[in-house]
């Protein structure tokens, strides 16, 4: 969705974002709607600053990329950006390795939502943090969505995260989609025997009694005919390994992609 | 595995002794600045932390990263030399024990890393490296029969088919299978202890699940007796019997698993329990959370480590000269550089702390001004470090802010558990 993806990617099919569709973009259209339009955080803070800047360069250049604005105004609504984010502005001449890994992924959401994007993509983006400092970030990301009407796409494999942030969920397997609808019916009336096997899987504190996804996920680049998880499915039959299952919507806006999806409601 | 070596530990209760361990690493820094400061920078990593293990129990070592965790568990087993406290293993004090008699207890104690990719040597196949154990050791000789005992561990782990993977390298295996090799190789030894170092942290959730059922198989089976470090609080209310909860370099509680997780009592304990995301969209709740993020530990808080973060925080926690230097920083920032306040009290660089003093110099023009400042600024500051702070007061050209002396801290037990909190004392 960013256009970001190796040379040798090869992409079929639409991705429209605003009635343009992002697939076919060229290079230089992509700049504008990247960063601008849509923002992405990433895990891992340091590899997104560099370790020669200051911060408040990371932010002039990325302000000035898309808006002319003077260097001057740029500092001031980076100040602004970084101060929401509760860093002290004083800071902003600091240099990235000055800060803790929870600062790191703030200035990193401050960089993403400056420019004010309609969406944000943020991948795993607590997964290298601690457990206290986790909470504060997501409690942020929630803040966002309430207070700058802000669209959010939340990547993880985090279950718990996703139950406590997240409107709508799309459970993907090997590529495909498994499973999509609102949260709650996912959480409590779930189809898919994937997404059974992942919710069954969590270690929360209520667990008793561990479950796991038998076998292994497969190789992409030869993956399992017909439904991708038909060979660590407990319900499969015949029909899994020869036909590919279509997503079908089961109640309003809960789709997912089984032969015997039926079964399950 | 029948045990070949239970040597005098029969009437011995406790496993594994630890007493008021201590573990600081000097701070590597260039010489000029050596020389410069006469200060000496020390990380207290570990802080005088005590608990005992007995056979066959697991015990969870829970915290963020930073808090002391891992380097308690080295130490435990004598990969690091303490600085000061004791170690009893198998009613051995091996706190400074040297390297050759180390080595025969090393047989019953044994370590496993997060990364069993890391703990591996790629250029080994699996079954030399589960069988080395018996080489270095000089307990087995015998080509045929290390071979043996390699594949019936391999088969105890679950390595399997083991016949095949005998002779598969690292770089063949998944995750999961390169992290039950890491088990064989530590259980080869029929060892007494485990210390297990985020030993599921890097397994996929489905492989985590079969790793630690297998852990639990092994303690009930043998007897073994784990110190598992994590921190993931939900894994170790699964796993452990008793959890010690460590925050900069302190247990602030230890207690059976049961108890801690219905009910905590240290306000760290019921954050990070807090946090623990619910997999239920019905179950979301508002939660408090601690501000900011753990201290370095060069310089920990005084008082109780967690009082700057604390939501119980008390009068008598520890408030000190930098929790006012902290709290101005904060109302500055907030407030424009140029503006009044801005003027007469920024820029925070000025301010230093030392112990229970902060201070900075003035004029005698604005001395009197900043005084007031301060006043009003600690007036409106959260009750329990308004109320700490003992005079503001002007010496020579200097403000001075004093806080009162804290309560020392102990450790008290509330039922079956010790606390290290000032609301229990």
């Amino acid at each position: 969705m960013l256009g970001v993806l190796p040379q040798n990617a090869e992409m079929k099919g639409l991705l429209e974002y605003k009635g343009t569709d992002l697939a076919h973009l060229d290079g230089e259209a992509f700049r504008r709607i990247r960063g601008k339009e849509i923002a992405l955080i990433f895990q891992d803070p340091t590899t997104r600053l560099n370790p020669l800047m200051r911060i408040e360069d990371h932010f002039v250049e990325e302000i000035r990329t898309h808006e002319p604005i003077s260097p001057k105004e740029a500092r001031s609504r980076a100040r602004e950006a970084l101060v929401s984010m509760g860093i002290h502005e004083s800071r902003i001449r600091n240099y990235p390795h000055e800060f803790s890994g929870g600062m790191r992924q703030r200035i990193m959401i401050a960089l993403a939502v400056v420019l004010n994007p309609s969406l944000l993509i943020a991948d795993e983006p607590t997964t290298s943090l601690d457990v206290i400092v986790e909470a504060q970030i997501l409690e942020i990301l929630q803040d966002l969505k309430g207070v700058y009407k802000m669209s959010l796409m939340l990547i993880t494999h985090n279950l718990g995260i996703v139950a406590e942030v997240s409107d709508r969920v799309a459970v993907l397997y090997a590529g495909k989609l498994a499973e999509v609808g609102p949260v709650r019916d996912v959480f409590h009336r779930t189809i898919h025997p994937y997404t059974q096997g992942l919710l069954a899987s969590v270690i929360s504190l209520d667990t008793r009694d561990l479950h796991s996804i038998d076998g292994t996920p497969p190789d992409l680049v030869d993956p399992p005919t017909g439904c991708r998880f038909h060979p660590r499915c407990p319900y499969a039959q015949t029909i899994c390994s020869e036909k590919v299952p279509q997503l079908q919507e089961y109640r309003p806006g809960h789709f997912a992609a089984c032969h015997f999806g039926d079964t399950f409601v | 595995m029948i045990s070949t070596t239970q040597l005098a530990a029969h009437d011995i209760e406790d496993l594994l002794i630890i007493e008021d361990l201590r573990v600081h690493f000097p701070v590597k820094i260039p010489f000029v600045q050596r020389v410069l400061s006469r200060e000496k920078l020390v990380v207290h990593a570990v802080d005088g932390v005590s608990f005992s293990l007995k056979p066959g129990e697991i015990l969870g070592l829970v915290g963020e990263s930073g808090c002391g965790k891992t380097t308690v568990g080295r130490a435990a087993v004598r990969l690091l030399d303490p600085t000061t406290g004791r170690i009893t293993f198998e009613g051995v004090d091996i706190t400074h024990l040297g390297q050759g008699k180390l080595r025969p207890l090393r047989r019953r104690m044994q370590i496993i890393f997060q990364d069993p990719h890391a703990s591996l040597n790629p250029a080994m196949t699996i079954g030399r490296a589960i069988g080395h154990p018996l080489q270095i050791h000089k307990i087995e000789r015998n080509e045929e029969a290390i071979r043996r005992r390699v594949l019936e561990t391999m088969r105890e782990v679950g390595l399997t088919p083991s016949e095949q993977i005998y002779d598969k390298y690292p770089g063949d295996l998944s995750g999961g299978q390169k992290q039950r090799a890491v088990i064989a190789r530590a259980m080869i030894l029929e060892p007494k202890l485990l210390v297990v170092d985020e030993g599921v942290a890097m397994l996929d959730m489905s492989v985590r699940a079969k790793v630690l059922e297998l852990m639990l198989s092994l303690k009930r089976k043998y007897g073994l007796a784990y110190i598992f470090i994590t921190h993931d609080l939900a894994t170790a209310k699964f796993l452990c019997d008793r959890i010690a909860i460590m925050y900069l370099g302190r247990i602030v509680e230890i207690g059976p698993a049961a108890t801690i997780y219905s009910d905590p009592k240290h306000p760290y304990t019921q954050a990070l329990i807090q946090v623990i995301p619910i997999p239920d969209p019905d179950k979301r709740r508002k939660k408090t959370l601690p501000r900011g993020e753990v201290p370095d530990s060069i310089h920990p808080p005084g008082g109780c480590r967690f009082h700057p973060r604390c939501q119980s925080v008390l009068v008598t926690c520890g408030w000190e000269g930098r929790d006012f230097v902290e709290l101005l920083g904060q109302y500055l920032s907030q407030v424009s550089k140029d503006s009044d306040d801005g003027k007469t009290l920024g820029p925070i660089e000025e301010w230093s702390a030392s112990g229970l003093i902060a201070r900075r110099r003035g004029t005698p023009e604005n001395l009197p001004r900043m005084v007031g400042e301060v006043k009003r600024i600690i007036s409106k500051a959260p009750s329990a470090l308004n109320q700490a702070v003992g005079s503001v007061t002007t010496q020579k050209d200097w403000v001075v802010v004093q806080f009162r002396n804290p309560e020392e801290l102990k450790q008290t037990s509330i039922d079956d558990r010790m606390v290290e909190c000032l609301l229990y004392q």
